[in-house]
């Protein structure tokens, strides 16, 4: 990358770090169907813990968790070399969804006398989180399994649509055998930030510095990966070890932000795009910068949901389904097809 | 000595001050209530401003005499109309968590299979975690539920609801005891079996259930198996009544040409699917209609 583009790079990313703050501020605004500078109403004790735990951490974490995505969804359409390739690509959401369906099915069968409601009351508490980030590992090695390891792109994204469709129908007859986990099923279907405390945006932001600075270091392979495989194999990258790598970055953070916010749609998708129709540039950056993009999409679509039909909230997922799409179908009018 | 009772009632009464006085003010008058999720509340007094986030609780609370403790409710409650003031603080399953914080509740009463459960009380408010979906829990409801709220007649009261139901029983028509009873939940065809709150309702009053049991509580049933299980009534909602002969196969099915149909207003559908005081009302509704249909 020349100096120009890493001017350019540093300026978006500081762009982007100035929005997540004023997004922040919005987010810590906006909640009770008024839109309050929150500097000065926290004199009032239950005003002051609504802003600093709630308003506070599900800001932090929309931004945290939305970056996670960013991320994931810059190192799938890289190692997958194309730019429809989202975070959930290799059946990470479909897994998190079967993991969580069992949990709740589990805690209302075995829920039925009190000694087994006690337990999985206990469960409930602090199971689904580790539920869903556990489904959507197992989702992802089982991937992984099918297309016979990580060398070749191909077989790894069959085998996820593969995994994705197999465990979608285990879920739904799940549900459909128990239908009264399909109201919860749905809270997490949607995605929603509602539910972030300070200990959720502890892990995330680990998650997220960790595996960005493995993903910024490992970086270099990725831009010679987009000449082909075969190609990047000529120039002595070792495939296998690069794809191990990111595969397991992709599932981990795909993994931690599904565990904490349910189905969140195009964000992953999206970050990538808008970064690459604001500068071309490497991996390196591409990978920081749709990280900060992810952010910053779900930070503004946190408080959106908050404000459109306050003090009525929509599910984040919702929003940015809508969004995402919206500005996808854009680009996609606007450049003939997608970059 | 006619001085005598009149000591002794002030001896009692000043007794009796001492005592609720010494109970107010020592921790052992702490209220200690466990949740259906195995988890202790434990409330300094009994609880004066609640949030209820299911209908039926609600309901409970109302049926209790504490409808005017109600600060926060959920956007299905719609009974009792006492309630159509009390502030609506979300669903049960995606409350709005600063609504809630903001009525400073001292008891928010949930499901404890929504996963909001858990934030809660991670903001430090005191949730208790009760659920009726049988007979059993709508009695653990009421006793919890008494004890939360220092009414000591809780238990009377569901006590009464049952004895309510006995002589209920004994309305209904001798020649429809046993009749089996296909009551339709909703439309995509699930189905109360007798492992549900309305299948244990159906048992009490002498009327037997077309759904064989250990489906579960509320079974998506094919079309085929009803025509064959020959239901003798069908309890149908009101908009779905109209619909019954297009199903196929169905316009043949005795009940139907014979019409033991009770078509299900939605208000009585809320009494009987949802566990909780209107039981006896709903029941009233099912009895009548029942008894009004001409048995072949």
């Amino acid at each position: 990358m020349n100096a120009r583009n890493t001017t350019s790079a540093v300026s978006v990313a500081l762009t982007l770090l100035l929005a997540a703050g004023a997004l922040t501020c919005l987010g810590l605004m906006v909640g009770d169907g008024t839109l309050r500078w929150p500097w000065g109403l926290t004199s009032d004790p239950i005003t002051a813990e609504i802003i600093w735990q709630i308003r506070a951490p599900r800001s932090i974490g929309a931004w945290a968790a939305g970056a996670l995505l960013g991320l994931a969804g810059a190192i799938a359409q890289a190692i997958f070399r194309n730019p429809l390739a989202d975070p959930y690509l290799l059946g990470s959401s479909s897994g998190a969804a079967l993991a969580v369906a069992i949990a709740l099915a589990l805690a209302s069968w075995l829920g039925a006398d009190v000694s087994g409601a006690a337990f999985w009351g206990g469960f409930m508490a602090f199971g689904l989180t580790g539920a869903a980030f556990t489904g959507a590992l197992l989702a992802v090695i089982l991937t992984v399994t099918l297309a016979g390891g990580v060398a070749q792109g191909t077989r790894l994204l069959l085998g996820g649509v593969v995994v994705g469709v197999v465990l979608g129908a285990l879920t739904s007859f799940l549900t459909f055998i128990a239908p009264n986990v399909l109201l919860n099923m749905q809270g997490f279907m949607l995605g929603s930030t509602a539910l972030l405390n300070w200990s959720a945006v502890g892990r995330l932001l680990v998650v997220g510095a960790i595996c960005m600075a493995i993903a910024a270091t490992f970086a270099k392979p990725l831009d010679a990966l987009q000449l082909g495989e075969r190609t990047a194999r000529s120039l002595g990258i070792p495939l296998s070890q690069v794809n191990a790598i990111y595969i397991l970055l992709l599932a981990t953070v795909t993994g931690a932000a599904v565990a904490h916010t349910g189905l969140i749609a195009f964000v992953g998708l999206a970050a990538p795009h808008v970064v690459r129709a604001w500068l071309p540039c490497q991996h390196r950056a591409l990978l920081l910068l749709s990280s900060l993009t992810g952010g910053v999409l779900l930070l503004g679509a946190d408080a959106l949901a908050r404000l459109i039909f306050s003090p009525m909230e929509l599910p984040t997922g919702l929003l940015t389904a809508l969004l995402g799409g919206g500005y996808l179908l854009w680009r996609m009018g606007k450049v003939g097809r997608l970059s | 000595m006619g001085w005598w009772p009149e000591m002794r009632s002030l001896y009692r009464g000043l007794v009796a001050s001492v005592s609720m006085l010494l109970f107010a003010i020592s921790p052992a008058s702490a209220l200690t209530v466990v949740g259906d999720d195995g988890v202790a509340l434990t409330l300094s007094k009994p609880a004066t401003r609640v949030v209820t986030l299911l209908p039926s609780l609600a309901e409970v609370v109302c049926d209790l005499g504490a409808c005017d403790r109600l600060v926060g409710i959920d956007r299905y409650t719609n009974w009792p109309p006492e309630t159509a003031n009390v502030a609506v603080v979300g669903g049960g399953l995606d409350p709005q968590l600063e609504a809630i914080l903001r009525l400073r509740p001292d008891l928010i009463v949930m499901a404890p299979s929504a996963r909001v459960i858990a934030r809660l009380r991670d903001l430090g408010l005191p949730v208790l975690a009760l659920e009726p979906k049988r007979m059993a829990d709508l009695a653990r409801t009421y006793r919890a539920l008494g004890e939360a709220l220092g009414i000591a007649e809780a238990d009377a009261r569901f006590t009464q609801l049952q004895s309510d139901l006995g002589v209920l029983k004994r309305s209904v028509d001798a020649s429809w005891l046993g009749a089996r009873v296909y009551f339709e939940v909703s439309d995509e065809l699930y189905a109360a079996g007798p492992d549900s709150f309305v299948g244990e309702l159906l048992t009490s009053l002498g009327f037997g259930n077309a759904i064989s049991s250990g489906l579960g509580p509320f079974p998506k049933i094919s079309p085929e198996w009803v025509v064959r299980a020959n239901p003798d009534v069908l309890v149908v909602s009101e908009q779905t009544v109209g619909r019954l002969t297009q199903r196929p196969g169905w316009s043949g099915m005795p009940a139907i040409a014979e019409k033991q149909v009770c078509a299900m207003p939605q208000a009585q559908a809320d009494a009987l699917v949802r566990p909780g005081p209107r039981l006896v009302s709903g029941a009233q509704w099912l009895v009548r209609c029942i008894n009004q249909l001409k048995r072949s």
